[in-house]
């Protein structure tokens, strides 16, 4: 055969596309760039989402960031030093040494600022000098004359000419004039102290070696309004003579005093009643303990060995009562030289021997960073009031850092995983992202939420799937054309229900009438099922001749008032069964016999509210599944001699198998995601229960309730993200299944 | 027994079953809600009970019967109560809205079947709607007119003159706060605003700064003036007060500036209920809510719901349409369009809360937070656009009902015949050409079922908007007579959220629980009633095609 190959004549050409063809032309080019553009913008939506979440939750899996800014030659000081730090704006240094003079340097510069020395009495001198926790910034120098010194860094703001100006100065909290602790005047040798605004205690040890501990408490004249302070005082007899080390808590109602590789722990609640706690052992077999301090919060005790081990120690309950017991261990390179905590979370420095600075935070576990300076001979560490800072004295200088730290207590560990925090007993999953408290630690485990939304969809789907794979496989398979096309938008009109009006059925009046009538949901749960099977029996034993009354057609329909009146019957005779077995009260039974909790709103609620929303989505593709399953395969069957239900078991639902697998997943999908109902059925506690009368915190709920209250950029608000993130990785998981079954089923279909 | 059910009619029988249970829920579910919403402003009988409470005293109850049940005696009997004699096994217990709610404690209470002495329905019982503290029930004594009591035969009929007037004076009252009170508070700020942006970048001259105050002085003055008029207008409509003997035998001193309206619900005709019906419904939909939103009407809602569903409508259409156009007339099948395909499911499938956190982050944090500091300096910190509002509410919506449109077009194209668009290029038309005159125009009821599905969808959404712009009580509407008229940073008010709010965060969750029906069923009504036509336009269009293909 011979191709004939026509050109299109040149004129014909103009005449189709006519004047201005090539304005036209471009016209048909720019729809087609602007289309393309506009289509691929769906995919960019979905890229953007994904990014965005992800960009917002990268920050809190980022280590810390320690930079060296500045080194301060010490000029004027032989002393060692007992404390040092920054103000709030690192504009200033400051460096506390053990005889009692503060050293104020110019952080930019570098120069002595001011140099201040506390007034102590003629023919004193300094035998014992302590500090407070970090956040309080005090010292205390302890005298030979049995007087005492406590002073406070303060640094003062002003603002002239609209210019910030940072003053220095020492405030002393107790009076600037020495306060006498020992009447006897024995010298304050190894003092430690407690300081409140209506409570001050010291404890120290006396020539004698002997540890005395004094209280001073404040009360309020009512006339006068001065306050009087009352001294008591306490011998604390058990004491070790050889103490390496003494810490007494804020709230001055321990002291710790470390001899050796032993804790001595002391109950100091009253002054005249003294009582040793509990003697710690810290011994590690190839390691000697080089420092022991307290944790921000001053409830963990952190104890640092030369091996470059630091380990947590916080009081659980147990037989004995509280005692303090190790929790976890942290590993920082070689012999730690010194410790320093955060003033108010739970992160902690360490220094070694050799300059390596490691940044570590306890509960979330994390080595936040760890990296080797040139830091020869370090001595002190201390952390700025913003955490944004650290002050490292190494040899004869003081070195200062800026730390970038903004989500310590974020780890992914912490999230997933058991994680012991202070005060309780064992390690927990919780999720406590708020408290009405300061020294509050938030609790960001993700894995209650997780379990909540596993729990709420898995019993959303007990109820829904049977009923939606049934009721698909009736209506496609086995309804009339007429009532199929009544009853199949019926059901997916479900689907357009707002879900915010489920869950306010499912909260104010399902869950109350589920409460009330705990026995009729048992009796429905077995009536149901039972009478359809009646039903069934009875019209199949009926004689033909009442069978054609009813046509074949509307023969399901007549299952609609045996359901209704099997429903009504069952609410009807709840009372009655109540008292006839459950002593008149159902739930005080389930409580009090069984002894199980009983939320009013919980999973059973949840289930059939949720399962509700989500029968619409299985039913409808489920349906389009067995519907579409090609005529011609249950119609060989049939005349085969197969009946209607082995056609239906071995043919077509084999065939539509992965059409309801999709279906499924669809609803898997729809369930994990729902907010408003779980919101609004369940008491949004986050505990990890599977029972069925409890409640649960999901993870979209959680968003709803937490996320318009968190501040922008925190831990809080990243980890909310997260949680979103969780849900849309979950959700595009299942999603992506359900269609890529549901594709490959269409083209398996039209091969058929 | 065996045969039969070996032949598998049985388990045919159940998934019957399943459907008719499916069916049951979703038709309960929507006349439950009808009933309970519609049957909320139906006038309900009030009755008054003589009780012997548990000491044996006698007492009076004044009220209207609000829900019934059937409790166990046995847990009657355990929860403490001592009954005279022994009822049956079951007592029937009612939940009584008594009202009065600043003189009785409790609005509402159970009361035993079996304390009940008598039941009566007097006639002149007056259920008087009130602006402050929820309805009142008791019997009028007289009217007092600025502090003198007014002897007079027909009180009822004074009583409702009176309280005619006070409703006038209030609604003057309102009117002027809102409209020109408003405007001028309105006015002050942008001044303020404007002094600021000047002062910003550095241009408050002394002139402008006189110019500034010569306006704020004038504005003030405006101020005064008003609320002079607004404060009269309030004493005016406190002057008169009613007495009306309550439930205790009392006699309580109402004023009539709060007082809305009154009833005599044991006396009037069925036409007489039906207009009160109709009267009920029509307030509801018009008027602004009370009350910590659990009484009035839910107005500034369907106005917040309708203003930003149509602002959502008109940012999703276009970009769902040329998706759907590019998948179905341009995309060339293959690894770029199946990954565009599964991104659009997923878009559909991805839970609405994370859009609701995409939005919060993206559009008004980061998008507003920028828009603000680079047009809005003069308001910071205050944010502008910076804070969740019905413009980022459209947005977030929008992506989420995009997936809608996009089905949808997509089905109405792939039904127009080809040859349809093959004749046109065979005509000389161009592609664009055949899109634009023939295709779109075939596809346009198919355009319009998305966009209706979408709005039902997104009508129904709270979850995202309760991150992304809605509040409880939102005190403009984003539309008001102040330039620019329309205000898109502005906050506003969700029927589905108000639903949400009014159930499960007022104080008084029983007296607010058949307001939350009503608005459901309100919201309930245009979903469904938005869905049939949705699905009506497609059947239409189905129709139409199936005959052009023959």
């Amino acid at each position: 055969m011979v191709t004939q190959v026509i050109k299109p004549d040149p004129k014909a050409k103009n005449l189709l596309m006519g004047k201005g063809s090539s304005r036209r032309a471009i016209q048909d080019r720019l729809t087609q760039v602007g289309v393309t553009i506009g289509g691929t913008m769906v995919f960019v939506a979905l890229l953007l989402i994904f990014f965005y979440l992800l960009y917002v939750v990268k920050p809190i899996f980022d280590g810390a960031e320690v930079t060296p800014l500045v080194s301060v030659d010490i000029t004027n000081n032989a002393s060692p030093a007992l404390m040092l730090g920054s103000d709030e704006q690192n504009e200033i240094i400051y460096r506390v040494s053990e005889s009692g003079q503060v050293d104020f340097y110019d952080a930019k510069s570098g120069q002595l600022i001011e140099t201040e020395t506390l007034p102590l009495p003629q023919g004193a001198e300094v035998v014992g000098s302590a500090t407070s926790v970090a956040s309080e910034q005090r010292f205390a120098l302890g005298l030979s004359n049995g007087q005492m010194l406590l002073a406070g860094i303060n640094f003062g703001v002003t603002y002239p000419n609209n210019q910030r100006v940072i003053t220095p100065d020492l405030r002393y909290p107790a009076g600037s004039a020495p306060l006498t602790v020992d009447g006897n005047g024995s010298p304050l040798n190894n003092l430690v102290f407690g300081y409140s605004s209506d409570k001050m205690s010291f404890a120290y040890q006396d020539q004698n070696n002997l540890w005395h501990l004094t209280r001073q408490e404040g009360e309020e004249n009512m006339m006068t309004e001065e306050v009087e302070w009352i001294a008591t005082t306490g011998l604390i007899t058990d004491a070790p003579q050889d103490v390496q080390q003494r810490l007494m808590t804020p709230d001055q109602r321990q002291l710790l005093l470390r001899s050796g590789d032993k804790l001595f722990i002391y109950n100091i609640r009253d002054a005249d009643d003294i009582s040793l706690q509990q003697v710690l052992e810290l011994e590690l077999a190839k390691a000697k303990v080089t420092d022991v301090s307290l944790l921000a919060g001053a409830s963990s005790i952190l104890v640092s060995y030369d091996s470059g081990l630091v380990a947590q120690y916080f009081q659980v309950n147990g037989e004995r009562g509280r005692q303090y017991q190790e929790i976890r261990s942290f590993d920082a390179s070689s012999s730690v030289a010194s410790v320093a905590s955060e003033f108010y979370r739970k992160s902690f420095v360490t220094v070694s021997d050799q300059g390596d600075l490691t940044l570590l935070y306890t509960t979330s576990e994390r080595e936040l960073f760890s990296e080797s300076f040139d830091l020869k001979n370090p001595k002190k560490v201390g952390f700025s009031p913003r955490s944004n800072a650290l002050v490292v004295e190494a040899g004869s200088k003081l070195h200062l850092f800026a730390v970038e730290n903004s989500h310590p207590e974020v780890s992914w560990s912490a999230m997933w995983s058991k994680v012991w925090y202070e005060g309780y007993p064992e390690p927990k999953f919780v999720w406590q992202s708020t408290s009405g408290s300061d020294d509050f630690e938030a609790k960001l485990s993700l894995m209650p939420l997780a379990f909540g939304t596993m729990k709420a969809a898995l019993y959303a789907m007990l109820f829904a799937t049977p009923l939606a794979i049934a009721g698909a496989i009736y209506t496609a398979y086995f309804m009339s054309p007429k009532i199929r096309s009544i009853v199949k938008p019926t059901i997916e009109i479900m689907e357009a229900l707002p879900t915010v009006i489920l869950g306010f059925l499912a909260g104010l009046w399902l869950a109350p009438l589920i409460e009330d009538n705990l026995p009729g949901i048992l009796v429905l749960l077995v009536l149901l099922p039972l009478s359809i099977l009646a039903t069934a029996f009875l019209w199949h034993n009926l004689p033909g001749k009442w069978k054609q009354r009813l046509p074949e057609t509307y023969q399901e329909l007549m299952l609609l008032p045996v359901i209704i009146f099997i429903g009504w019957f069952s609410f009807a005779i709840s009372p009655a069964i109540e008292v006839a077995f459950f002593h008149g009260d159902s739930r005080m039974f389930i409580t009090n016999e069984l002894g199980i909790t009983f939320d009013q709103r919980n999973a059973l609620v949840v289930g059939i509210a949720m399962g509700f929303a989500v029968i619409p989505t299985i039913f409808s593709i489920a349906e389009d599944a067995v519907f579409s399953v090609p005529r011609h395969l249950s119609n060989g069957s049939l005349a085969l001699g197969a009946t209607n239900w082995q056609t239906l078991t071995r043919v077509v639902l084999l065939t539509a198998s992965p059409g309801i697998f999709s279906a499924i997943m669809m609803g898997l999908g729809r369930a994990v995601g729902e907010t408003m109902i779980v919101l609004m059925a369940t008491g949004n506690t986050a505990i990890m229960e599977w029972s069925v009368f409890e409640g649960m915190r999901t993870l979209a709920a959680n968003i709803a309730v937490e996320m318009p209250e968190s501040a922008i950029g925190s831990s809080h608000y990243r980890v909310l993200f997260l949680a979103a993130f969780v849900l849309f990785i979950f959700t595009f998981f299942f999603n992506t299944i359900a269609e890529v079954v549901r594709q490959r089923l269409r083209e398996r279909y039209s091969s058929l | 027994m065996g045969k039969w059910f070996k032949s598998g009619s049985p388990w045919i029988w159940m998934t019957g079953g399943a459907v008719s249970i499916s069916l049951i829920a979703v038709l309960g579910l929507l006349l439950m809600i009808a009933w309970r919403g519609l049957s909320y402003f139906w006038p309900a009988e009030v009755y008054q009970w003589e009780l012997n409470d548990p000491d044996g005293n006698r007492y009076t109850l004044i009220g209207e019967i609000y829900d019934k049940e059937e409790v166990p005696t046995e847990r009657l009997i355990s929860a403490g109560h001592v009954f005279k004699e022994m009822p049956g096994e079951t007592v029937t217990r009612y939940l009584v809205k008594t009202g009065n709610r600043e003189f009785v404690g409790l609005d509402f209470r159970w009361i035993l079947a079996t304390d009940i002495i008598s039941r009566t329905q007097p006639e002149n019982i007056a259920v008087i709607e009130r602006s402050k503290n929820g309805d009142f029930y008791g019997y009028p004594i007289a009217v007092v007119e600025d502090g003198k009591r007014l002897a007079l035969d027909d009180i009822e009929a004074s009583f409702e003159a009176h309280i005619e007037r006070a409703v006038e004076l209030n609604d003057k009252a309102v009117t002027l706060q809102k409209s020109e009170i408003g405007s001028i508070n309105y006015a002050m700020e942008q001044l303020r605003l404007q002094e600021r942006r000047y002062e910003l970048d550095g241009q408050l001259t002394e002139a402008r700064k006189a110019e500034i105050a010569v306006k704020q002085a004038s504005l003030q003055a405006d101020y005064l003036l008003l609320e002079k008029s607004f404060f009269a207008l309030r004493t005016e409509a406190a002057r008169d007060s009613v007495i009306i003997k309550d439930m205790r035998g009392e006699e309580v001193v109402l004023k009539l500036d709060t007082i809305l309206d009154v009833t005599y619900s044991n006396r009037i005709s069925l036409i007489g209920k039906v207009g009160h019906w109709f009267v009920g419904v029509g307030r509801f939909i018009s008027d602004d809510p009370r009350e910590a939103n659990t009484e009035g009407g839910v107005f500034p809602a369907i106005f917040g719901t309708v203003f930003m569903v149509m602002l959502m409508a008109v940012i999703v259409t276009p970009f769902g349409v040329i998706a759907a156009i590019y998948l179905h007339e341009y995309a060339k099948k293959g690894p770029v369009t199946k990954m565009i395909r599964i991104a659009v499911i997923n878009l559909a499938g991805v839970p609405s809360i994370v859009y609701g956190v995409f939005g919060l982050g993206f559009f008004v944090y980061m998008f507003g937070g920028t828009l603000d500091q680079l047009f809005y300096p003069e308001a910071l910190p205050a944010p502008t656009f910076g804070s969740p509002g019905v413009l980022w509410s459209a947005l977030t919506l929008a992506i989420l009902t995009l997936p809608v449109v996009i089905v949808s077009t997509e089905e109405g194209l792939s039904r127009i015949p080809s040859a349809v668009r093959q004749g046109s290029l065979a005509l000389g038309a161009t592609k664009a050409e055949t899109l634009w005159r023939i295709v779109i125009p075939m596809a346009s009821p198919a355009i319009m079922t998305g966009l209706i599905l979408a709005v039902a969808r997104a009508a129904g959404e709270v979850a995202p908007l309760m991150l992304v712009g809605v509040v409880k009580l939102a005190p403009t509407l984003p539309i008001d007579m102040n330039f620019p008229f329309v205000h898109l940073e502005r906050k506003f008010m969700h029927l589905g959220f108000h639903i949400y709010d009014v159930g499960f965060q007022s104080p008084n969750v029983e007296a607010a629980r058949p307001l939350v029906y009503a608005t459901s069923f309100l919201l309930v009504s245009v979903i469904v009633s938005l869905n049939l036509t949705a699905i009506g336009v497609r059947n239409h269009l189905r129709e139409k095609y199936r005959s052009l293909e023959h």
